[in-house]
């Protein structure tokens, strides 16, 4: 993913010159961002796998073997794993539906698109701190639940795992859907109509319509949502730490607690790279799909 | 780009407003800066310009506005400079080994001044000068660092207590004194009290993220369970304190693990009776201070644990004007001073004050109960790790740890004592440092969890 923009340079117009020549400008065009790279990814990095395994007598595992008995790591990476799993169809779900809804051109569409994009300028933290004011024990779902004399719920009891994950879902549903629905709306707005009047006029009804026409044209912009929505999923923390502290560790939550609370950045260190090493994965995953799925409808 | 092609008449009046805005915002910048720093200097003291207090208490700027109060009234042309634990530390030592000190003195808990016993001067004289101020031999011994001379005069303290809703007293088992409890006592009034609510738990701890639980257990649980807090951490008294904090739990709100401040539960009525830091009960007792009292943490088999916090003011080897600095320790020391930092920023008297009278209802109540938990015949002092610096945390997780597997995930006890008792040991052989009380003090041993 992070190569990207280097492979976007085209190389300059052909000049009847040596190759050496050649080469130069491209050279000169990519360096900016080779430096960059190399300073904002590649050092950190470097820096980040040393940290994880070196202690004072050179190379060690020692910090692994922390990591992994630590009591909250493998809960942390179930939860995470769980999360995405869950969260992530339900929310092309809900992006998807909602961008439709908005094609069809409603009233108020434009007030409609701005409320929905507005959970994109909410911080994680800001957003977990309004949703624990809703599930909190004396929170506004308990008011209105205390109110309609329905007996009232500990949502965010460590006890009641289905509820506190349940919460972090509902929250995260909110804050991050809004993400995948404004790449896909900006990929609808590029499919001409005349398509989906085409299918019409050859007898299409909506669900074949949306199934064999706007979805594989919608594909690219699903691709880079879904890429991106992923792997901002591994780093998802803010909002299950102001729901449900500690109760609902998630991995990027580890890493912060190892760095800030405990102060020790060689476990932390050895979690990001549980983090890195996950998103790659998965990086690598999708755009294996991407290039499978190219390359038969060539 | 707009303005540039308006006719010069509606910039220059544009630019004038900005000018004279800025002058404004600039002068008043001014003013402000000047009165921090050399705020009451002509009040005397502050001849040759402001002393430097380095701290790493009231760093939160609504306590360090408290305590800078206090520092006018008491200790004129001081510049209070709080920072945290890490500039602390990076600014003395680099400082003094390069023998340029600008700081005149410091201000920090013990734990953050035992690691700079060298770099600190000798303040024996000091001490023997302030004598008849009423140290706590307790206090005066820590503050010689484990060696012979004093090298911090004792500042503040701290501690922590149980504060109770008098709801709860209707549960209290007979025969009781809620004023002196044991355990068992402590144990099967939580039950009762849960049972007589209609099974709701009324007792809590500090179990959130950011809670204190981790000191209840280095310093009330497990020095009255087994009389020591590393030594014995996996012996089989450990394994009695902890089994019994597992039956406790039981008993507990169950949202405890969501509980930072224990003050914000209480004052809901989600906690009817819990233990905190006295600065995290305050605001518990609000505007009903009839409704509450506070009492000394309960006793168990080997006696009444209980943390201090205490913090002293230290100078660094080779810090200017030495004279000024004596000065302003000394009227520092003063018991009004010490009452004015008690009612401004809820740290006890070290020396000894009698409590002033406008007393907010609350610091009161855990004045008297700080007191009756230092005075009982029976009390272990304990003291928050000392000389782990940046590694508190990681020790203070191992004990989080403990209740997290223990109370929570219901695993065995042994076999969980001995997993953290094996992390701790490694960051002790790390780290090298002698034991702290309630362990045996030997300087040049490491201490070691057994």
């Amino acid at each position: 993913m992070t190569a990207a923009p280097a492979s976007t340079v085209a190389p300059p117009p052909a000049m009847p010159t040596r190759a050496r020549r050649r080469r130069t400008p491209a050279l000169w065009l990519i360096a900016p961002s080779i430096v960059f790279m190399t300073l904002m990814f590649a050092y950190p990095m470097l820096v980040g796998i040393g940290e994880a395994f070196t202690g004072p007598d050179g190379f060690t595992l020692e910090h692994i073997q922390r990591m992994v008995a630590d009591p909250y790591f493998w809960p942390a990476v179930r939860n995470t794993a769980l999360l995405i799993v869950v969260l992530i169809p339900l929310q092309f779900v809900l992006a998807l539906t909602m961008a439709l809804m908005l094609r069809a051109k409603p009233r108020f569409s434009g007030l409609y698109f701005f409320l929905w994009a507005v959970p994109l300028a909410v911080s994680d933290l800001a957003a977990g701190l309004v949703w624990l004011a809703v599930f909190t024990d004396q929170g506004y779902l308990n008011s209105v639940l205390a109110d309609l004399h329905l007996p009232t719920f500990s949502w965010l009891n460590y006890q009641n795992y289905g509820t506190m994950f349940l919460t972090v879902v509902i929250a995260e549903l909110w804050r991050a859907t809004a993400l995948v629905f404004v790449i896909l709306v900006a990929g609808l707005q590029s499919i001409p109509k005349d398509y989906e009047e085409a299918a019409a006029v050859f007898g299409a009804g909506t669900w074949a319509s949306l199934r064999y026409v706007t979805l594989p044209l919608l594909r690219p912009s699903l691709q880079v949502a879904l890429i991106l929505r992923t792997i901002l999923a591994f780093q998802t923390f803010a909002v299950a730490q102001a729901l449900t502290g500690q109760n609902f560790p998630l991995i990027v939550g580890e890493t912060y607690r190892w760095s800030t609370a405990l102060q020790n950045p060689n476990v932390a260190s050895a979690i990001a790279l549980v983090v890195m090493l996950a998103s790659m994965i998965t990086a690598v995953f999708y755009l294996r799909l991407l290039r499978d799925q190219s390359e038969a409808k060539t | 780009m707009d303005a540039r092609q308006q006719p010069t008449t509606v910039v220059s009046r544009r630019t004038l407003l900005q000018y004279s805005l800025g002058t404004a915002a600039v002068a008043s910048m001014a003013a402000a800066c000047s009165a921090s720093t050399s705020g009451g200097g002509g009040a005397g003291g502050g001849e040759g310009g402001s002393l430097t207090f380095m701290a790493t208490q009231f760093n939160p700027v609504e306590e360090r506005q408290k305590y800078e109060a206090v520092l006018k009234q008491y200790a004129p042309g001081v510049a209070f400079n709080p920072v945290d634990q890490a500039v602390f530390s990076t600014t003395i030592k680099s400082q003094v080994a390069a023998g340029k000190v600008q700081i005149h003195f410091v201000g920090g808990l013990h734990g953050d001044l035992a690691p700079f016993s060298d770099q600190l001067e000798d303040l024996s004289s000091l001490a023997a000068e302030l004598q008849d101020k009423g140290y706590a031999k307790d206090l005066l011994d820590l503050a010689k660092l484990g060696g012979t001379q004093t090298k911090y005069i004792p500042w503040i303290q701290a501690s922590y207590v149980v504060a109770v809703n008098k709801k709860a007293l209707q549960w209290l088992p007979s025969g009781a004194d809620v004023n002196n409890l044991t355990y068992d006592q402590y144990l099967a009034w939580a039950k009762a009290a849960k049972e007589g609510s209609g099974g709701k738990a009324v007792f809590g701890i500090p179990a959130g993220p950011k809670g204190l639980h981790h000191r209840f257990y280095q310093g009330f649980l497990l020095p009255s369970f087994t009389g020591g807090q590393i030594t014995t951490f996996m012996n089989a008294d450990a394994v009695t304190a902890w089994t019994y904090m597992k039956n406790l739990w039981q008993y507990m709100n169950p949202a405890s693990t969501n509980y930072d401040f224990m003050q914000e539960p209480l004052a809901r009525g989600e906690v009817l009776v819990a233990w905190d830091h006295v600065a995290r009960l305050v605001g518990a007792v609000g505007d009903k201070p009839d409704d509450w009292t506070m009492v000394a943490a309960p006793s168990g088999p080997k006696g009444l644990g209980y943390l201090l916090v205490v913090g002293g003011m230290a100078i660094p080897k080779g810090a200017p004007d030495r004279d000024k600095t004596i000065a302003a320790i000394k009227s520092l020391s003063t018991p009004e001073a010490q009452n004015a930092t008690l009612k401004s920023n809820a740290f006890f008297p070290t020396v000894k004050a009698d409590p002033p009278s406008d007393l907010p209802p609350a610091i009161q109540m855990e004045a008297k109960a700080v007191a009756a938990q230092q005075s009982a015949e029976n009390a272990i002092l304990a003291l928050p790790p000392v000389g782990l610096g940046a590694k508190d945390g990681e020790v203070g997780q191992l004990y989080k740890n403990c209740f997290q597997e223990i109370c929570l995930n219901g695993k065995d006890v042994q076999a969980t004592l001995q997993a953290q008792g094996q992390q701790l040991n490694a960051i002790l052989a790390d780290l090298k440092v002698p034991c702290w009380p309630p362990d045996p003090v030997q300087p040049g041993q490491v201490c070691k969890a057994m």
